[in-house]
């Protein structure tokens, strides 16, 4: 094993996540921040375990949520089935048996899938996923149908330390501790010689094959292993939210956890994890002001995979690259001067696509179709040229301005790229 | 008999018009090797700009338009959007296709909100072609036969018969040669993407009116072509055409079709432990999930389709 694993100062960077996790909420002490906190803690867990197919295996999945529901469904059973024999120590280990139904649900969906990689494997996946989310509506008896099955996570009178994980700050701290154990689970299957193997896989799979490695065999082992972690964050779902509906197997789920995680960025470990918390708070925070919230994490997602495909984890792994060669200062002015532009832009198509919104869908308290609305304070009559000419030629010059701001960019940025990896060689 | 003779009729119109979605997906992963996850959004939008066609001229003139503005607007989308990602690999342009539905989606609740719209079968299209076995067979089921026979025979003969279709063809296969002998490929990838979209489009407006006209027919029918794609073998036209007829067969005879399980089995000799709720399901209640499970089969004992040349 590669002896850097365990160095001080990786060991240094996991206490600290640990030790933020477990401070957080002494310092926020409102029950939404906390129930945000258990939201981030899940999806953490489930897009880690999406990225072992996307990230390190090259497998483009479209059906993932179908081991997270299932690890969902199967911890909520086993909870309602201990019903009053069971304790808080049994409810803690229940997000094991979902892993396991996960794991389960791996090796015999895996083993159909897990034929083909590429686009094939993509297509196979989604059909998978549609099938079982179809399923689930034919099965009200397991999958309860419309409503949903749901319990309670308090069974039994004991407790365990003192824990009966009724309150939700208990209940984050029992995530916290499953969230950390499974990335630092995750993160030693990459240092593992299956990990490795993966990589290469991924990167060039006749190669692979040529060193003696089948191929078929390690996919299919990453979706079982990748199964058991999804399921293990549909446990915890299960027990957070102590209701699971068909939604959480269905293709919406499953195309979340891939905005999430390549949002994040799918080349790096800890990529996923960004994604999951910077797009679960973008959902509670923006998602509250605005109904619009999909669409903008639509465009935001197109634009990443147009501008950065590497995720937000490689555009910080670049700066932190750029930090250590000196060049970032080179750089600053740059960022900075277009950063005004761009805001510019946002502001004119953010407000294109409210009035739209106002104007055609109805948003809360105005109806489709009414004439005036409020925005920031300001009275804004729909039906007046006024405003929509505003928001035009902000986006217009926002749209030049950035072109022309944006294009000085990118010719310095290839010029302190190519002094980099000049310096390099 | 009756109901075998009706079943297939509306069977072949469904997989007829799935032939339509199909078969520019097809092309359009033949030739750039991508899979157009929005090839469905294509089809919505094709459904509603026929409606809002039709709220101002009519339905004849979205006939036309419609499908010839989801072309342009699918031409933009390559050469702004696709061709970019393109540099990124193939995940990417996956990847990009993937959020253009989602974004699709977002716009159409956006302009037309949420529920379903009224877009409705035009007045002259209203009414019996024929009557078999004492039901009527709508006019415009014919239509659409009719509107998807012509728009293939017609996909058939620009591919085999004209110039255009012989430098899309060899540009299927030899991209660098068809290039080298002055053609301008991302030109006509380009085009073969507008084209693909634009039957799409075409499928929306004569689908929009005969099913329902909401923001989820898209995810509706999107796995559903997929299913047919691979079904049908990666990349091959007949296979697509074969797989698209099954399917649509498959999918209105199982929806008409309330014999269970057990009933089933029973025709065979076979009878089923009573109770379980595996055995009292009709093929009715299974109907959403037999594609699936075709595919599935298919995917056991024949890897690459019923028509696939090739494993990929």
């Amino acid at each position: 094993m590669n002896p850097a694993l365990l160095s001080r100062g990786r060991l240094a960077v996991w206490g600290g996540c640990l030790a933020l996790a477990f401070a957080l909420p002494l310092v926020l002490k409102s029950g939404f921040v906390i129930s945000l906190l258990c939201q981030i803690g899940i999806m953490v867990v489930f897009s880690l375990s999406y990225n072992m197919l996307l990230g390190q295996t090259g497998l483009l999945s479209f059906g993932h949520a179908v081991y997270y529901g299932l690890g969902a469904f199967a911890t909520m059973h086993l909870l309602n089935a201990i019903g009053k024999g069971g304790g808080p120590l049994t409810t803690a280990l229940l997000p094991f048996a979902g892993g396991l139904a996960g794991l389960a649900a791996g090796v015999l969906l895996g083993y159909v899938t897990t034929r083909k990689a590429g686009t094939t494997f993509a297509m196979i996946t989604l059909g998978i996923g549609e099938m079982v989310a179809a399923c689930s509506l034919m099965f009200p008896a397991v999958f309860g149908g419309e409503g949903g099955v749901s319990g309670n996570r308090v069974v039994g009178k004991e407790t365990v330390l003192g824990f009966s994980w009724g309150p939700q700050v208990e209940m984050y701290g029992l995530i916290v501790l499953w969230a950390f154990a499974c990335t630092v689970a995750m993160f030693a299957l990459t240092q593992t010689p299956l990990g490795r193997i993966a990589n290469a896989v991924r990167d060039n799979p006749e190669r692979a094959e040529f060193v003696g490695y089948d191929t078929e065999r390690v996919r299919f082992l990453m979706v079982i292993l990748s199964g058991f972690f999804a399921g293990i964050a549909g446990g915890l779902s299960a027990l957070n939210y102590e209701i699971v509906t068909a939604e959480t197997l269905n293709a919406h789920t499953s195309g979340v956890v891939l905005l999430i995680a390549f949002v994040g960025g799918i080349g790096f470990f800890y990529g996923p994890i960004i994604g999951a918390i910077l797009v679960t708070v973008m959902q509670i925070v923006i998602g509250g002001m605005t109904h619009a919230w999909l669409l903008y994490f639509g465009l935001f997602f197109l634009f990443m995979v147009l501008v950065a495909p590497g995720g937000i984890a490689s555009l910080i792994a670049v700066q932190r690259a750029l930090w250590q060669a000196g060049l970032f200062r080179r750089m600053l002015p740059h960022y900075l001067a277009v950063a005004l532009p761009v805001l510019v832009l946002l502001a004119g198509l953010v407000g294109l696509i409210e009035l739209g919104y106002a104007l055609l869908s109805g948003d809360a308290g105005v109806g489709a179709g009414d004439t005036a609305t409020k925005v920031l304070g300001m009275q804004l009559h729909l039906n007046a040229p006024g405003p929509w000419l505003t928001a035009l030629a902000v986006t217009g010059i926002g749209l030049m301005l950035t072109r022309w701001i944006g294009g000085r960019l990118g010719v310095a940025w290839n010029a302190t790229l190519a002094t980099l990896h000049g310096d390099k060689q | 008999m009756e109901f075998v003779a009706i079943s297939l009729l509306n069977g072949i119109t469904y997989g007829l018009l799935l032939f339509m979605l199909s078969s520019g997906l097809t092309l359009i992963f033949s030739m750039m090797g991508i899979l157009n996850f929005a090839h469905a959004s294509f089809y919505m939008l094709g459904a509603y700009f026929a409606y809002q066609i039709s709220t101002w001229v009519g339905f004849w003139p979205g006939l036309l338009v419609a499908p010839l503005l989801v072309g342009a607007v699918g031409a933009l989308i390559e050469r702004y959007g696709l061709r970019r990602a393109h540099r990124f690999g193939h995940v990417a342009e996956l990847l990009f296709t993937f959020g253009l539905a989602f974004v699709v989606e977002e716009l159409v609740h956006l302009i037309w909100g949420k529920s379903s719209v009224d877009y409705k079968i035009p007045v002259e299209l209203d009414g019996a072609l024929f009557t078999l076995f004492g039901t009527d067979f709508p006019i415009y089921k014919g239509f659409m036969m009719l509107v998807s026979v012509g728009m293939l025979v017609a996909l058939y003969a620009l591919l085999t018969r004209t110039r255009i279709g012989l430098i899309i063809q060899a540009a299927l296969t030899k991209p660098d040669m068809v290039e080298a002998l002055g053609h301008n490929v991302p030109r006509i990838f380009m085009l073969v993407f507008g084209g693909g979209t634009a039957l799409a489009g075409l499928a929306g407006v004569i689908g929009g009116n005969a099913f329902i006209t909401e923001p989820g027919m898209a995810a509706a029918v999107g796995s559903i072509v997929f299913v047919i794609v691979v079904v049908g073998g990666l990349g091959s036209l007949g296979g697509a055409f074969i797989a698209s007829l099954l399917i649509g067969c498959i999918q209105t005879f199982s929806v008409a079709l309330s014999i269970s399980i057990t009933d089933v089995f029973a025709l065979v000799g076979i009878t089923l432990p009573d109770g379980s709720q595996v055995a009292r399901l009709t093929i009715t209640q299974l109907a959403p999930v037999l594609p699936y499970l075709l595919m599935v089969a298919i995917l056991i004992f024949r890897p690459r389709g019923l028509m696939g040349s090739r494993e990929s």
